[in-house]
């Protein structure tokens, strides 16, 4: 049972010191009509006699009680922050990188991504994905040529395409944030471009430039960011597959390499590399406005990257800017400060604790959306359409590692929003009679709602098709990798470790993604059946049946007698993933094969992966873009992990599979390309060089005063479209958060009791006699 | 006793030398500079090519602690070992591999670290020596049994049930203080409330124990026996006679943890959100950054060296027979 202290005893406490002009000032929200009567606070204080000891403590309570009554006392926020229209969520892990160039993790996107504007974006309603202009006018549309340069139509056959030119023109009246780095002089001359180490003095923050300054975005910009790709001392993450697309970038990065060594030798590490200098062939400014990007060959998806903030523009003047001697000695790089067009710019970077994103005054303004996906407009999605954007002024990240403070700071009303953790889940979620997920009635009670959807990511059982036992292409190896398919039941997974937050896999390409069929046409016939409009998963007496025909009766290796030993190689480890594994091996066994996990920490995993000796092994994969190619190429095979380095981790090869995969990449969505993702399902679900595992569905939970979610798995600069209603926060918070006194008191009364039956047995002993 | 500083001092040279070498020897059989790109660059699309020059543009090209290909002192020169470490000898950390500066880090995430280790040592202090006092008072009674029982509990539950049980009491039922977080500035107090709280209490029983044996040691000394025989109270026994001598051990154990504080905590501020330098080396460790966890390493033992040192001086000033 909770205590709260009643308002009565708040008042009581306050008449002891304030009059109630004065209550009405400090506590104005403690008050209710009957505690405003002066009269009969004077006469309580009259009657109120407490002892010395006591009155300390009194005092004590009161000033605390005084700041509690105007913020909560356990808000973690500046009590300057009630009420302002901020928005509060979490990170759990540090970012590494905020460059455009060399981020590529979902936890530095969270913040990039509201900063940085690459050309386009992801619809925000729209289902199935869908690519909108961001800073560009409109989404480009390639120009194919020839060998000869030749230009070629739009349906020109992939093989004859040697080029393919992406004009891009952008808005033309974007501005980048204030920055130092474009502050200028009365003469006009950049202010902050030529410091000494002794300018640097005292200056320790970006915020402790006095002056700033902003100019307009221009194609330059965009092109100067795809040169810094090749940056040697940037080390891109997407160099080497840009550099398989876009012509000449390779060479551009071997001889930026040379340039840079031989200008850091002469100039020492912080050698400022001017790009403009070094033109690189594939991509050129045409205008202000326009720029264009030639790709090798016919790359459809190339688009999606265009969407990245690999892609977004990065002024000149801030690489220089940061590049100046002593800058880096004090954390002042681009890749702590980032300098963007987007709805918000970094205010405070403190990844230790808090990173803080203020709305960008020099915004170029954009709308929220005006239409959605069919349902929006019901649920109320489109209630803000065409409104500006962003809504909220700020964006406070707090550091948060643990779950348990995560989710506890979420129902006393201090983030806005959380996921759902195993730990909570039960607290949270219910299922209803359909199945289908809904808040508990205590989480309803408090306003909460739920927001879900399948992501865009697979997690797998994958087998090495190398490996002479489960690899390869003979009858047994297939009817063996089929036999453990129906085995390891992944419904059962879902439900005891994920609480039912997922899909199992019918193939490699998750829904919302072109090519993901649903329904009877949609599910895996080796593994599953149809049966009352619902995948069934056949029984494992067919699997048992799939193992004696591989020669494994009753899962009996052959050539010893003795049960198949199989290999699970894992980075999974401790004692949080014994439950896991456990029920792994129990699926094995219901074959009667006996696996032997090896669980080995990331680095050695990724070894073994590399090298080729892990027999069956688990791994997933997050879209990089909504196209079946992001998907399929996972079992394409020149991208096999051992041969070629690539993401094929089961290392698969089927020619087959390889021409129609090359067909299809270069396709647009359509039926042919439908048909052609159905051949290579059906080739991959027969080969079973996967246990297709599971889609994952994510679960957010937000407060009532929290507008405008919906999952996005692609996009990140979500935050500009959340709306929140600050007023009904701070009642909630306010409401949701009294303190317990009562502890406090027993605390103070024990320490009371405790002292006074020492004092009384000392004097008892001090005055005992020996004998 | 300058001799024997400077005698100290030079003997913490190789001392310091060893603690690098084996660092670094143990975080390389764990992690190779492939494995510290690929942690950097992402676990998607990473090249051999992208490692390379990853590797190039951080130092990590080079062999670990012998350069075969090299000549003369280069040999030793132009490895990981010496051009990560010898720096360090005059306390330039350097940048850590996501390219921040360790130094700038060290001297901001101090703060939050004192600021709970502090009022954790002279609170837990306080509690302990008074718990200690009172328990070697009642020494033989049931009182002394019970508490003694009580302080082997307490020092059997792990420090993690009692941070999650004061997240749980304290933050989430009581409300009385933000479960975790910091503000820095005069704000910060009440998020320090409840892990100094936490750290106080876990420290209570093997504090007091510990306290309790030393009382009990100095009360049976033929001094105490003179002091009850010309009749002094009990209290002046205990707290002119008793404490004073007991404070001998206390004060040099304390003096040798003093440096260490500035450490940090690594459970206590890792759970709480505290940015102090605990986190700062699990979150090093974590990531791979080797850059740190050596640096934290290197200060961590500069810091016990002259935390030994000060025990060894603070004999001197609190036993006058011992001598340097």
């Amino acid at each position: 049972m909770r205590h709260y202290i009643p308002l009565s005893m708040m008042r009581d406490v306050y008449c002891a010191k304030y009059s109630a002009g004065d209550l009405e000032k400090v506590v104005p929200r403690c008050h209710s009509g009957a505690g405003r009567d002066p009269s009969r606070c004077c006469k309580r204080e009259n009657a109120v006699h407490t002892p010395s000891a006591g009155r300390a403590f009194c005092a004590i309570l009161l000033a605390l009680i005084m700041v509690g009554c105007s913020t909560p006392w356990n808000n973690p926020y500046p009590a300057s922050q009630t009420g302002e229209n901020i928005l509060y969520t979490a990170f759990q892990e540090q970012p590494k990188h905020l460059d455009p160039a060399q981020s590529y993790n979902v936890n530095e996107a969270q913040f990039i991504s509201q900063i940085y504007e690459p050309p386009l974006q992801y619809h925000y309603l729209k289902r199935p994905y869908q690519l909108v202009p961001l800073s560009a006018t409109e989404v480009p549309e390639p120009q194919y040529l020839d060998a000869q340069l030749r230009e070629l139509p739009a349906n020109a056959p992939a093989a004859q395409i040697a080029y393919s030119v992406y004009e891009i023109h952008i808005k033309p009246d974007i501005y980048y944030q204030p920055h130092p780095a474009f502050a200028r002089d009365a003469e006009g001359h950049y202010r902050y471009h030529a410091l000494s180490r002794a300018d640097l003095d005292g200056i320790h923050l970006l915020n402790d430039f006095r002056d700033t300054g902003t100019r307009r975005l221009t194609a330059a910009d965009f092109v100067y960011q795809i040169k810094r790709l090749a940056h040697p001392a940037l080390s891109s993450p997407i160099l080497g597959l840009m550099s398989e697309h876009i012509v000449g970038l390779g060479e551009y990065a071997t001889k930026l390499r040379t340039v840079y060594d031989e200008l850091k030798r002469k100039e020492g590490a912080s050698a400022f590399l001017d790009l403009r200098r070094y033109p690189l062939e594939g991509v050129e400014v045409v205008d202000r406005t326009t720029y264009r990007i030639t790709i090798k060959g016919k790359y459809p998806q190339f688009r999606y990257w265009l969407a990245m903030s690999f892609f977004a523009p990065v002024p000149w003047e801030a690489v220089k800017f940061y590049a100046q001697p002593g800058m880096a000695e004090r954390n002042l790089t681009l890749d702590w400060y980032p300098v963007g067009t987007g709805p918000f710019m970094l205010t405070k970077n403190d990844p230790n604790l808090r990173m803080v994103l203020t709305r960008n005054p020099n915004f170029h303004g954009e709308r929220y959306p005006a239409s959605g996906a069919p349902g929006d407009a019901r649920s109320g999605l489109l209630a803000d359409a065409g409104a500006p954007l962003p809504f909220v002024d700020k964006v406070v990240f707090s550091l948060e590692k643990e779950a348990i403070p995560y989710w506890t700071k979420f129902l006393q009303g201090y983030y806005d929003a959380s996921g759902v953790s195993s730990d909570n889940f039960d607290q949270a979620i219910q299922f209803s009679g359909q199945g289908s997920p809904q808040v508990t009635p205590a989480m309803r009670r408090k306003g909460i709602e739920l927001k879900s959807a399948v992501t865009t990511s697979i997690y797998y059982m994958g087998f090495n098709m190398l490996d002479d036992v489960v690899g390869g292409d003979s009858e047994r190896a297939r009817k063996l990798r089929g036999a453990i398919s129906i085995a390891v039941d992944y419904e059962e997974y879902i439900s005891i470790f994920l609480n039912g937050r997922g899909v199992p896999a019918q193939g490699p390409i998750p829904p919302g993604i072109f090519g993901h069929r649903k329904g009877a046409d949609g599910i895996n016939p080796y593994v599953y059946d149809w049966v009352h409009g619902e995948p069934q998963r056949n029984p494992i007496e067919a699997a048992r049946r799939l193992m004696a025909q591989a020669g494994y009766l009753g899962g009996r290796d052959p050539s010893s007698g003795d049960p198949l030993v199989l290999y699970f190689d894992t980075a999974a480890t401790g004692p949080d993933s014994k439950a896991r594994l456990d029920w792994f091996r129990k699926q094995f066994a219901k074959l009667g094969i006996r696996l032997v996990v090896r669980s080995t920490d990331y680095n050695r995993f990724q070894d073994k992966m590399r090298r080729g000796t892990a027999q069956i092994f688990e791994w997933g994969w997050l879209a990089d873009y909504p196209d079946p190619e992001n998907f399929l190429f996972l079992l394409y095979g020149p991208n096999a992990r051992v041969s070629g380095g690539g993401e094929n981790a089961a290392n698969y090869a089927n020619p087959q599979f390889d021409r129609l995969f090359r067909r299809m990449r270069n396709m647009a969505d359509g039926p042919e390309r439908q048909r052609l993702i159905d051949r290579m399902l059906h080739i991959v679900r027969r080969d079973a060089p996967w246990v297709w595992g599971f889609y994952p569905s994510s679960f957010v939970l937000h407060h009532a005063w929290y507008h405008n979610l919906k999952p996005n798995t692609m996009a990140q600069n979500t935050v500009k479209y959340i709306r929140i209603d600050p007023k009904l926060r701070a009642e909630k918070r306010q409401e949701w958060n009294r303190p317990v006194i009562w502890p406090l008191v027993g605390l103070f009364a024990l320490v009371l009791v405790a002292l006074v039956t020492g004092v009384v047995a000392y004097r008892r002993r001090e005055r005992a006699t020996a004998l | 006793m300058i001799a024997y500083i400077i005698r100290r001092t030079l003997y913490a040279v190789p001392i310091l030398i060893g603690v690098n070498l084996i660092t670094f020897v143990l975080f390389f059989v764990v992690n190779s500079p492939d494995d510290m790109a690929r942690m950097h660059l992402g676990i998607k699309r990473v090249t051999p090519a992208a490692i390379e020059q990853w590797k190039h543009a951080h130092g990590y090209d080079k062999p670990l602690l012998w350069n075969e290909a090299a000549q003369g002192l280069e040999n030793l020169t132009n490895t990981i070992f010496y051009t990560k470490s010898v720096r360090l000898f005059v306390f330039d950390f350097g940048r850590s591999d996501a390219g921040r500066d360790i130094g700038y880090d060290i001297r901001q995430r101090m703060w939050p670290s004192l600021a709970i280790a502090v009022p954790t040592v002279l609170i837990g202090l306080l509690v302990n020596i008074t718990f200690a006092m009172l328990i070697a008072f009642f020494r033989g009674t049931s009182f002394d049994l019970s508490a003694v029982v009580l302080c082997v509990m307490m020092m059997s539950v792990s420090m993690l049930f009692y941070i999650i049980g004061g997240q749980f009491l304290i933050g989430k039922m009581f409300e009385l203080v933000p479960i975790s977080g910091y503000l820095y500035g005069i704000e910060a107090w009440k998020f320090l409330i409840l892990p100094v709280a936490v750290g106080v209490v876990s420290g209570i029983g093997m504090g007091t124990r510990w306290y309790r044996t030393i009382f009990l040691e100095e009360l049976g000394k033929d001094y105490i026996r003179t002091a009850r025989a010309k009749g002094l109270s009990e209290r002046l026994v205990l707290f002119r006679h008793a404490l004073r001598n007991a404070l001998i051990p206390i004060l040099t154990g304390i003096v040798a943890v003093l440096p260490l504080l500035f450490m940090g905590s690594l459970l206590i501020e890792s759970f709480f959100g505290i940015p102090g330098l605990g986190s700062y080396t699990i979150d090093a460790i974590n990531s791979q950054d080797f850059a740190i966890v050596r640096a934290m390493v290197f200060l961590g033992s500069v810091l016990y060296i002259i935390g030994l040192l000060l025990t060894d001086i603070s004999y001197t000033l609190v036993d006058p027979r011992v001598r340097l």
